[in-house]
């Protein structure tokens, strides 16, 4: 059974984020990247679903510039089996739309029977590929799995999707896309024979005229980057315990009116 | 009406909208001059919950009722309301951020080939086009993002946006469009309700109690919780907490968790990891109870006390059953 699993480079948490010059982009310069960690736990699910049927292939998938494949190859170290770059200028400014038509025609070309994809990349934390991809696919998609087994013969999967107050398990024919919650799994680290391992393994690149895909200009784009408004400065109340929760009680009631 | 502006329906799953749609109709009302309306997909419809809708302020309401729209499923919506939409011609079309509107919207979006905006928190007319701001980078910066056509679509984060005052008495003006609701892929083998806390749902509420790894333990939290029933608030968790299996994942707050803008934020034991602040840092009023006085936290809270949270929260439970009369 082939899985594919797009992953998005995105810059580490810590990492301090600055606007650009254009003010429609972050400053690049300086900044460590990482897998987005939803997009390892889509990973770790794709391995361990071959792991336990013992037969299958995970292939990688990511956008973005020469730098991504730094992305790629950690998650060949964890170790799915190969990676596509998708590499073109044309795709600099793609919105989540056009990011699914070009994973679209990537799953097209490979014919994958299942799709699992982090819930939400960490930079945007737009979160609409995968119901995207999944609707240009004509597939059927659940959100926010928390749980996934295949049949034996392959051909279903039964998954549970974390909703407000509870779990709800379908069963699904394959292919179908997932998106991977926390919880899902506890992501590997690489071994050092991954890492040595990853090297050999193959990063196909394409690029827009490979997959048929016009770059056609952004359906959502972004106006302005700015930093946030100053919070004002806060309170800090002193005193012994008993008074100084009387003083943040009568504050939040008679100042802020919260409560 | 044309060009109204849609407001898809979150429901209780029991007949009735939940109360974020308050805030979501009034912001449609409040952007289209007075043209919002409601859509809403569900297999039960209550006549009261229709009402509400209308009180509301839902010029019109859109009604599918059919047993196969229930639980949700993205495959089986999205055609439902792409053809509406293909009929009507609304110029926006906002949902909630709920797990699934998040999910429906998007797909909508790259059914009818338009923009898609998650999680906004705020929202303007610049002369005939929409213009959006939503978080992003962990909170760090706020990103204003405008469609390249309509209809605009875009989910609203609860608590931001202000909710309307319902007019008591308005009768709904239902609308039951005849659409073929397909038959689906997915199939409901079993839901597992969550025990019930008997507290507000975290990502909705709006008072909000969190622990960190200052309450030192799982048994712990039973004193934030007794201090969230007095209030009527939610208890959530930072990663930290979540991570060391103190509390189940769906209480985590931050960035791999819920994302929330209560009223009021209270958090205990708490440090105030970048992580975690991009999941409440557009909280309204923000209280931090930390020992350690160089806590990142303090820089957003609004009011801080240095302090063992195992004294300052009995303390503080106190005075809030003596102000509420409990």
């Amino acid at each position: 059974m082939k899985i594919l699993v797009p992953v998005k480079q995105v810059p580490d948490t810590a990492t301090q984020v600055k606007v650009g010059q254009d003010a429609r982009q972050i400053e690049t310069g300086g900044i460590t990247w990482i897998i987005s960690p939803y997009d390892e736990f889509a990973v770790e699910e794709a391995l361990r679903i071959k792991e336990k049927r013992g037969e299958g292939e995970v292939v990688v998938v990511s956008l973005g510039p020469d730098r991504v494949k730094e992305a790629l190859r950690s998650a060949l170290a964890m170790g799915a089996d190969r990676a596509i770059h998708v590499n073109d200028p044309a795709f600099n400014e793609a919105d989540t739309l056009l990011t699914a038509r070009v994973l679209a025609a990537v799953i097209k070309q490979e014919a994958p029977a299942l799709v699992i994809v982090g819930r939400q990349a960490i930079d945007d934390d737009m979160g609409a590929v995968p119901a995207q991809l999944a609707e240009l696919l004509g597939w059927p998609s659940l959100y926010w799995v928390m749980e996934a087994a295949i049949d034996a013969g392959g051909r279903t999967i039964r998954a549970g999707r974390q909703v407000e107050g509870g779990l709800e398990v379908f069963e699904a024919p394959l292919p179908c896309v997932l998106t991977a919650q926390k919880g899902l799994n506890e992501p590997r680290y690489p071994t050092l024979k991954g890492i040595m391992g990853a090297k050999k393994k193959e990063i196909k690149d394409l690029r827009a005229d490979d997959l048929g895909v016009a770059p056609e200009s952004a359906q959502l784009s972004i106006v302005r980057l700015e930093t946030l408004p100053p919070r004002p400065p806060g309170r800090i109340i002193g005193g012994d315990v008993r008074e100084a929760a009387h003083e943040l009680v009568r504050a939040l009631r008679e100042e802020a009116k919260a409560i | 009406m044309p060009n109204a502006f849609w407001c898809v329906v979150e429901d209780d799953r029991a007949g009735h909208p939940k109360k974020v749609m308050a805030e979501v109709l009034a912001e449609a009302a409040r952007l289209s001059g007075g043209r919002a309306e409601a859509v809403w997909l569900t297999d039960r419809a209550e006549p009261d919950g229709l009402r509400r809708l209308a009180e509301w302020g839902a010029g019109k309401i859109w009604l599918v009722e059919h047993p196969g729209l229930a639980p949700y499923r993205g495959e089986v919506w999205a055609p439902v309301v792409a053809g509406l939409v293909a009929a009507q011609a609304p110029r926006a079309i906002l949902g909630a951020v709920t797990s699934r509107q998040r999910e429906f919207l998007a797909r909508l979006a790259a059914r009818l080939g338009v923009g898609f905006a998650a999680d906004v928190v705020g929202l303007a007319m610049d002369g005939d086009r929409l213009v959006a701001t939503r978080p992003v980078y962990a909170g760090k910066l706020l990103a204003r993002v405008a469609w390249a056509r309509p209809p605009w679509i875009a989910t609203l984060r609860p608590n931001v946006f202000k909710p309307a005052d319902p007019v008591a008495g308005r009768e709904p003006q239902i609308e039951r469009p005849t659409v073929t609701v397909p038959d689906g892929a997915l199939r409901l083998a079993e839901r597992r309700e969550e025990v019930s806390t008997g507290l507000p749902e975290l990502s909705e509420a709006e008072l909000v109690v969190s622990g960190g790894r200052g309450l030192k333990g799982p048994e712990n939290f039973v004193i934030l919780e007794r201090l969230a029933a007095v209030i009527g608030a939610a208890v959530g968790a930072s990663r930290a907490a979540v991570d060391a299996g103190w509390r189940p994942h769906r209480f985590q707050i931050g960035q791999t968790g819920r994302t929330i803008s209560p009223k009021l934020y209270l958090g205990f034991g708490i440090s105030g990891a970048i992580q975690h602040l991009a999941g409440m840092r557009t909280s309204k009023l923000i209280v931090a109870v930390n020992k350690d006085p160089e806590a990142p936290i303090f820089k957003i809270a609004d009011y801080g006390i240095v302090g063992d949270l195992f004294e300052v929260v009995p303390a503080l439970t106190e005075e809030f059953k003596k102000l509420l009369g409990k």
